[in-house]
């Protein structure tokens, strides 16, 4: 349907809808959480995430609101849009297509071409 | 929807730019805080956890830009940059850029002067409270504007439909404020007209219904405010002031606010006077004369709710009601509502047709500007493909350049449309304050307006965009890797292009106007040499209503006499007539005739409709009139003999089949009278100059007497010369009787103006589009040569001689031309039909007009492959080759 490349250059868009799509979050929190349900395996600089931010909310697949942190301090919460949702979804099928694929094709071995 | 809200998105953000930098930094600071706050928690210190956390987040000035990039608010730098850019490539190319934004302007101007024109007259409702509602009432098959007075009573009683009905005439008096006597026009209105329209005083008070008791009960006068203002100087004392008027005294009461000039859109009266007082404004009462359709026109509101279905109907039964009623006065009396602007279809008809031409004649010229402009930029945007395909190779997207070249086109459009509103809200003042007609109280009142500025800002857009269009597709083709590596663009040559197209359109409309101006002037110059019926040359003529000196009934034909008898003492005059209203003059009088044997004298078993003119015995030979059988009126055509009238030739034909037959036969007029045929005379022109013969009929002024007089005054050689004795013998006679004193054919001037105007419109529009011809056929012989000089230099040196060079160079431009022009002469002898109702004869098949056209055509083209053909022909192989 739409150019997956440009919508999704990374993998950083996906994970930035499937940190938020568990609730509302401020972009250190995401960082958190894609912390937490990544088991840690993934690295990214802090700052990277906020393009991606500013990119996913201008597609309007995410809302920002302002508000209060747990530790009282002024943060914009992230939340997914309706079409935010779909598009998680959406990605995540083709991704996990992608991936099967990707794997059966590096699990093949010689004698089975 | 995503498309709306991405939009709205990028358009809030043009506003909150300063907010949303705030609020990201804030957003940032606040991570790298959260951060800290994490880090302190494991037991650093503050300052050590905020280090850390800075260095965590990486460079904070990059994702700073890369945030808001992402967050679209690089659209308004872009756009920004876009402009400057444009600006700096139009800068480059002055020529290009002059002749574009003039040719725009051209065509933006005129549309922008016709549609103000347009605006004003036809868009724009009267300057009433509630316009919407007030509508004028017209009558028959014909939608006459004009009513009897005693039929707008009973329209006005008898309706159920409209709050209050008013009615009005237009007239001439003579006014008297103590010591010159001017003569002034007037809306002689009835009472209720304030009260009926709904407008409040500037000034005193107005007149009202119960002001009326009956003939001459109401001598009361309501000023303009524009006459107010050039009169009496903004005197506030006027209220109360008695002036003369015909020589009764009138009472000044009020000053009417300025913006309400009256109820015609182009007809500005001086003041308002009770049209009960008809008998010494106009010399005559015809109030109670229900045959008598002088009332110009019957208007009123329609109650809140009525619909103006259910007002036709309401007003169609009164008729009804009316034509069983009286019979013998009232026929078709069927009603339509109309604005009341424009007198109804009268003015408004005529009018709405000639600005609704001219306003597509417009269009057309717009659209040749913007085909003019389109292959301008196409063949720009070639010129430029090597810039064009290093941007998309560099890795630029085609949207952006294109987006670039419509920045260009939508600056051109707007500096365009910006100059050509200059000049047409200048042509538009000025058009406002130029009186046509020397002796009419007619303006054009089309100062511009909001709705004039809109429609040239959407026209500048949209035209902007008609020619940023063009290019596209030339460059969403272009292929960066062969127009860099062999220097042309790379698309193929296609038998026929969109360019081909766009040029042979633009001449057919050019050609179309050509033909439809030369259409227009022949038409013109052939109505100045035709027979009117009498001879205007050599003649003088003095205008003048004997009310307006206090005659009245039997005094004016006395007075007529003694005009005529000292007028003819004058040395140098050959002979004097009177006429109630020259022919060709505005409002011409008919009336419906019988024939003899007619006994049911209702309108309907009417043989014929015929002209009237009431004239002195003397008026044929003053006019030149031939006469072909019997004899003219004499003085002894008075009340004591038998009524008698000339008719002419088409009368005759028309009544009795042969001139002969109708010498001595009889007629009957409307009112029941028989009167007897003594002569016969030529046909003329009696309302306008494009119509065929119609039946006319003169009386003798002793047996149908006639306030308004004008006196034709036949001069030997030229009439200006006794100007001055015309006017102290009148002087002599009457001091008190206002009158003017022109030539017969400045007179015709009147009958003239509207072919004028529309032959002057026509005029400028064809020049227009014969500009716009000549420099789109340039723009595309010069490119043409200039894309092939290297072709046409090898061509020389391998021995082609100068015409094959030109051939090459300019056939096709040529051969463009030549279909143009015929598919524009054709088109043009098509529309010339709808011209013929306005000019008269205006013939399309004229070998004149047809050559004309022709002979233009081929000067264009002449004209604007000049140039470019020199330039071929100057083409030195030599140098040529060797520059590669």
């Amino acid at each position: 349907m739409t150019d997956q490349a440009q919508l999704l250059p990374g993998t950083l868009d996906l994970l930035i809808l499937r940190a938020v799509s568990l609730g509302p979050l401020h972009g250190y929190g995401i960082l958190l959480r894609i912390g937490q349900i990544s088991g840690h395996a993934l690295t990214i600089e802090q700052g990277a995430l906020y393009p991606g931010l500013f990119r996913l909310v201008r597609q309007g697949l995410l809302k920002a609101n302002w508000g209060t942190s747990e530790n009282n301090r002024r943060a914009k919460f992230y939340e997914l849009t309706v079409a935010g949702r779909k598009r998680l979804r959406q990605e995540t099928e083709n991704w996990n297509r992608l991936a099967t694929a990707i794997g059966t094709a590096l699990g093949t071995q010689a004698e089975e071409v | 929807m995503r498309l709306l809200d991405a939009l709205r998105f990028r358009i809030a953000n043009l506003f909150k730019r300063e907010q949303m930098n705030a609020e990201l930094e804030e957003e940032l600071r606040g991570h790298i805080q959260l951060r800290a706050d994490d880090l302190e928690r494991s037991g650093i210190s503050r300052g050590e956890a905020e280090r850390r956390a800075r260095i965590e987040f990486g460079g904070h000035v990059r994702y700073r830009e890369e945030s808001r990039e992402a967050a679209g608010g690089m659209f308004l730098e872009s756009v920004w940059q876009d402009l400057r850019f444009a600006l700096r490539m139009l800068r480059k190319s002055p020529g290009f850029t002059a002749v574009a934004v003039a040719t725009l302007a051209l065509g933006i101007g005129a549309n922008a002067i016709v549609f103000g024109v347009l605006n004003a007259l036809v868009i724009r409702p009267l300057h009433v409270p509630r316009a919407q509602s007030l509508w004028g009432i017209e009558r028959g098959k014909d939608n006459a504007v004009n009513q009897s007075f005693p039929d707008y009573l009973d329209l006005k009683e008898r309706n159920r439909s409209f709050e209050d009905l008013a009615a009005y005439n237009v007239t001439a008096v003579g006014m008297d404020t103590g010591n010159n006597p001017t003569s002034a026009w007037i809306l002689e209105t009835t009472g209720n007209y304030f009260d009926a329209l709904g407008i409040q005083p500037y000034l005193g008070r107005f007149f009202h219904a119960s002001d009326e008791h009956g003939p001459n009960s109401a001598p009361y006068i309501v000023l303009t405010y524009a006459y107010w203002h050039s009169h009496f100087q903004d005197d506030r004392g006027v209220v109360g002031r008695t002036v003369q008027l015909n020589k009764h005294p009138f009472t000044i009461l009020g000053v009417a606010p300025e913006e309400f000039r009256g109820t015609l859109l182009i007809v500005f009266p001086d003041f308002w006077v009770p049209l009960v007082n008809q008998e010494q404004l106009e010399g005559v009462n015809v109030l109670n004369v229900r045959s008598n359709r002088g009332i110009l026109m019957v208007m009123g509101h329609l109650k809140e709710g009525v619909t103006t279905a259910q007002a036709v109907a309401d007003l169609n039964s009164i008729g009804t009601y009316l034509e069983k009623t009286y019979p013998k006065d009232d026929g078709q009396m069927t009603f339509t509502l109309a604005r009341p602007g424009l007198a109804g279809d009268w003015l408004g008809k005529p009018l709405r047709a000639f600005l609704t031409g001219l306003l597509a004649l417009a269009g057309l010229i717009l659209l040749a500007a913007c085909a003019n402009l389109g292959s301008l930029f196409a063949a720009r945007a070639s010129d430029r493909s090597r810039e064009i395909a290093l941007r998309l190779a560099l890795g630029s997207s085609p949207a952006r350049i294109l987006r670039q070249l419509f920045t260009e086109a939508a600056l051109i459009s707007l500096m365009g449309g910006a100059l050509g509103l200059w000049g047409s809200v200048a042509s538009l003042r000025a058009l406002s304050v130029w009186q046509p007609l020397p002796t009419a109280p007619l303006q054009i009142p089309v100062n511009a307006d909001a709705n004039v500025y809109g429609v040239a800002l959407l026209l500048s857009l949209v035209s902007g965009f008609l020619f940023g269009v063009v290019p596209v597709r030339q460059v969403l083709q272009t292929d960066p890797y062969r127009v860099i590596k062999s220097g042309s663009t790379g698309t193929k040559v296609r038998r026929v292009s969109a360019r081909d197209v766009l040029l042979v359109a633009q001449v057919a409309i050019c050609a179309l106007l050509v033909t439809a101006s030369l259409v227009a002037v022949r038409g013109l110059v052939r109505s100045l040499h035709s027979n009117f019926g009498f001879e205007p040359r050599n003649a003088m003529l003095v205008e003048t209503a004997l009310s307006m000196a206090g005659y009245n009934s039997e005094g004016l034909p006395v007075m007529q006499k003694r005009l005529i008898d000292a007028l003819k003492d004058i040395p140098g005059v050959q002979s004097v007539g009177s006429v109630d209203r020259l022919p060709l003059y505005y409002g011409a009088n008919g009336t419906i005739v019988f024939k003899d044997d007619t006994i049911d004298l209702r309108p309907a078993n009417a043989a014929a409709q015929a002209m009237v003119y009431k004239i002195s015995p003397e008026y044929f030979d003053a006019a030149q009139t031939s006469l072909l059988a019997g004899r003219a009126l004499s003085w002894h055509d008075d009340g004591n003999s038998l009524r008698v009238a000339v008719v002419n030739r088409k009368f005759a034909n028309k009544m009795f089949g042969s001139e002969l037959k109708a010498l001595g036969s009889y007629f009957k007029a409307r009112d029941g009278a028989r009167i007897q045929v003594v002569g016969v005379v030529e046909d003329g022109k009696y309302e306008n100059l494009a119509e065929d013969p119609q039946p006319a009929t003169f009386y003798p002024f002793l047996q149908k007497p006639s306030n308004e007089t004008c006196l034709v005054v036949r001069v030997k050689g030229d009439p200006r010369q006794v100007g001055a004795a015309i006017k102290s013998t009148i002087r002599d006679l009457d001091a008190g009787l206002p009158f003017t004193l022109r030539t017969w054919n400045q007179e015709l001037e009147s009958a003239l103006f509207p072919s004028r105007m529309a032959t002057l419109s026509l005029g400028a529009l064809g020049t227009m589009g014969a500009l716009l011809s000549v420099t789109g056929i340039f723009g595309m012989a010069a490119y043409s040569v200039s894309k092939r000089l290297k072709e046409l230099g090898i061509r020389m040196a391998l021995g082609a001689q100068r015409k094959e060079v030109l051939q090459a160079a300019l056939g096709r431009a040529l051969k463009l031309l030549a279909i143009g022009s015929t598919a524009g002469l054709l088109l043009g002898i098509l529309a010339s039909r709808v011209l013929a109702a306005i000019v008269y004869q205006a013939s399309p098949r004229d070998p004149l007009v047809l050559g004309g056209v022709v002979v233009a055509m081929l000067l264009l083209g002449l004209l604007a492959t000049w140039i470019p053909a020199q330039r071929a022909l100057r083409i030195d192989p030599m140098k040529l080759l060797r520059e590669e």
